[in-house]
């Protein structure tokens, strides 16, 4: 089923959504935000520019976006998956706590700022292209990856990555000389165990985008990590 | 009627621009069209833009834009601009009756230029005399508030959202080759004409999203200069700190953002060239607290150009996309779309990288 969403607001689209069933694609999306928010249970296709807070709270559904996404890209997400062809704005998958969204160009600041594993949920954030400042701002959970597709001479990340990091992984393709990491992660060169372990989460990059598995692999991977597992004891009290 | 002063604003806003390189003329309703997607951005307690080379048959005068509570105001404010300008031509500014729009002041224009005699009693140059003008207006004369003072530009705002905002000054009716706009989320404070935006002293015009937390150290640093910060909201600041640094200091644009948006000095360290090094640390040591912190992304309109500039950290969005000879800027990705459905480099450039374009010369 398709929903012009031209001319509507994010209340009536959502109803529309929620009415569609399985399958959905909205044509003539301009800014409205919170598409699909807390939704389950359905695939939703975007055509146009989805507005800010594209599935918050998103609880298992599916969607994916054939353009840009503006920020806030899966805020708070519970589960679900959402795929951007595009690049996303700022503030990408913030303090998302399970669920998978994979983006084919770039991210703005603070992608996966606060994200966070909780029970059996795991989320995962892949980055085709480059990342802003703050990649992964207070991350304490799941896993980032950005894989610098098509970067050129820009940096794989913008400045102060992983700041206040407590507990999760950052993988970034690349060296990353040149980059500088807080005293309180570690920054290591990923071995063959820790590449094999997002094997699965490139694979499937690679079946959405279109790129060859054996093509990403063939580039030295650097794993960010916390230091320790209370990286910030003592930060403001002996305690 | 409540005005700012006794309370600060902070606001959330949306903003947008567009330019066109070659100084063809764009029409108003291309920009207020803009603010549509971002509706909710606002919230209906101000909306404004400027448009630049609107008044072609007034080039060459001031165009004062002013706000008056009463009749008698605007006869005592014509009678003090009377003896220091010479008046082209003082007409209402057209606007229409709509539901959406209310209890508006009296809207008027001047085409004005000052007298030389004056000038030549004063020894000052045109551009500080009106700035002083102004801020004697807004300061000293109740009841009457200047709004825009530019040459061949004006601005037009007022209380509601930026789309009804645009309708009621009938924006389809100008064209410029440039166009800036703000829709307001202002949440403490009343909300009144002068304090939406556009913000502008002379040709420049500042719109702004964010909130900056170091109002307070600019506004006094700034006032030291003659400013006179009458309404207590952040953009208002930034539009003088401006003033100050380019016209009156004679810095370019982007040694400005360097002022405004300085880079931190873990960068600057990091700059492998010596002599960018050095400009850097000589411009973040003498303008110390010309520094703008907290969050804010502007677009400054200026005479023959633009400016768009975000705080170092990015803390708000901010988006750039081009077609042909246009280049747009805005909040969001989907205003540029709902501008030029076809836009194409849609970047959002860096915290504190200032994007400048300007009109090719001689075509504005």
């Amino acid at each position: 089923m398709t929903v012009d969403a031209s001319g509507l607001g994010f209340r009536e689209i959502n109803s529309a959504v929620r009415k569609a069933g399985d399958s959905v694609t909205l044509t003539g999306c301009l800014g409205q935000r919170f598409i699909c928010a807390g939704m389950s249970g359905v695939s939703v296709r975007i055509e146009g520019v989805p507005g800010n807070a594209l599935g918050a709270y998103l609880n298992g559904a599916v969607i994916t976006v054939e353009g840009n996404a503006q920020d806030a890209v899966g805020d708070t997400m519970n589960g679900g998956r959402i795929t951007v062809r595009g690049s996303i704005g700022d503030a990408a998958g913030y303090a998302m706590r399970g669920g998978e969204i994979f983006v084919r160009g770039d991210a703005g600041y603070r992608a996966g700022i606060h994200m966070k594993a909780y029970g059996d949920r795991f989320p995962v954030m892949i980055i085709g292209g480059c990342a802003g400042s703050f990649l992964g701002e207070y991350q304490a959970g799941g896993l980032i990856a950005v894989l610098g597709l098509g970067c050129g001479d820009r940096p794989i990340v913008g400045d102060f990555p992983c700041t206040g990091m407590h507990g999760g992984k950052v993988i970034l393709r690349s060296d990353c000389s040149g980059i500088s990491f807080p005293a309180n992660v570690n920054a290591h060169r990923a071995d063959a165990d820790e590449i094999a372990q997002i094997g699965k989460d490139l694979e499937e990059f690679c079946r959405l985008f279109g790129y060859g598995k054996a093509d990403l692999l063939d580039s030295p991977f650097t794993v960010v990590s916390p230091a320790s597992s209370n990286p910030y004891k003592q930060l403001y009290a002996p305690n | 009627m409540k005005i700012e002063g006794s309370v600060r604003i902070p606001s959330g806003c949306a903003i947008a621009a567009v330019i066109s390189k070659e100084g063809k003329r764009i029409p108003g309703d291309l920009i207020a069209g803009a603010m549509l997607p971002m509706h909710d951005r606002s919230n209906g307690l101000g909306g404004g833009f400027a448009g630049y080379g609107i008044y072609p048959e007034y080039r060459d005068f001031y165009a004062l834009h002013l706000f008056f509570d009463c009749r008698d105001t605007r006869k005592s404010c014509e009678a003090l601009l009377k003896e220091v300008f010479e008046i082209v031509k003082g007409e209402i500014i057209p606007t229409r009756k709509i539901p959406e729009i209310t209890g508006e002041p009296i809207i008027w224009r001047y085409f004005v230029a000052p007298l030389k005699s004056v000038l030549a009693d004063l020894q000052i140059d045109e551009k500080e005399f009106v700035a002083r003008t102004v801020m004697k207006i807004n300061t000293g004369m109740k009841g009457a508030y200047v709004f825009s003072s530019g040459k061949n530009m004006g601005t037009f705002k007022a209380v509601g959202f930026p789309e009804d905002v645009g309708r009621f000054y009938r924006l389809e009716e100008y064209s410029g080759y440039c166009w800036t706009a703000h829709g307001r989320y202002p949440t403490n404070t009343p909300g009144w004409w002068g304090g939406a935006h556009p913000f502008t002293l002379l040709d420049f015009s500042v719109v702004h999203n964010g909130e900056i937390s170091s109002y307070d150290a600019n506004r006094r640093y700034i006032e030291m200069f003659g400013y006179k910060c009458t309404l207590q909201t952040d953009t208002e600041v930034i539009t003088y700190i401006l003033d100050y640094l380019v016209r009156r200091q004679g810095l370019s644009l982007e040694e400005a953002a360097d002022v405004i948006a300085a880079p931190f000095w873990s960068g600057i360290d990091g700059i492998a060239d010596e002599c960018e090094r050095q400009k850097l640390t000589y411009l973040r040591t003498v303008f110390p607290s010309l520094l703008v912190t907290g969050p804010f992304s502007i677009v400054l309109g200026f005479d023959g150009g633009l400016m768009a500039l975000n705080d170092r950290l990015k803390l708000r969005s901010m988006v750039v996309g081009e077609k042909d000879d246009r280049v747009y800027i805005a909040s969001e990705e989907a205003a540029i779309r709902a501008m030029e459905p076809e836009a194409v480099n849609i970047r959002a450039p860096k915290g504190g990288e200032p994007v400048v374009v300007r009109v090719k010369e001689g075509r504005f």
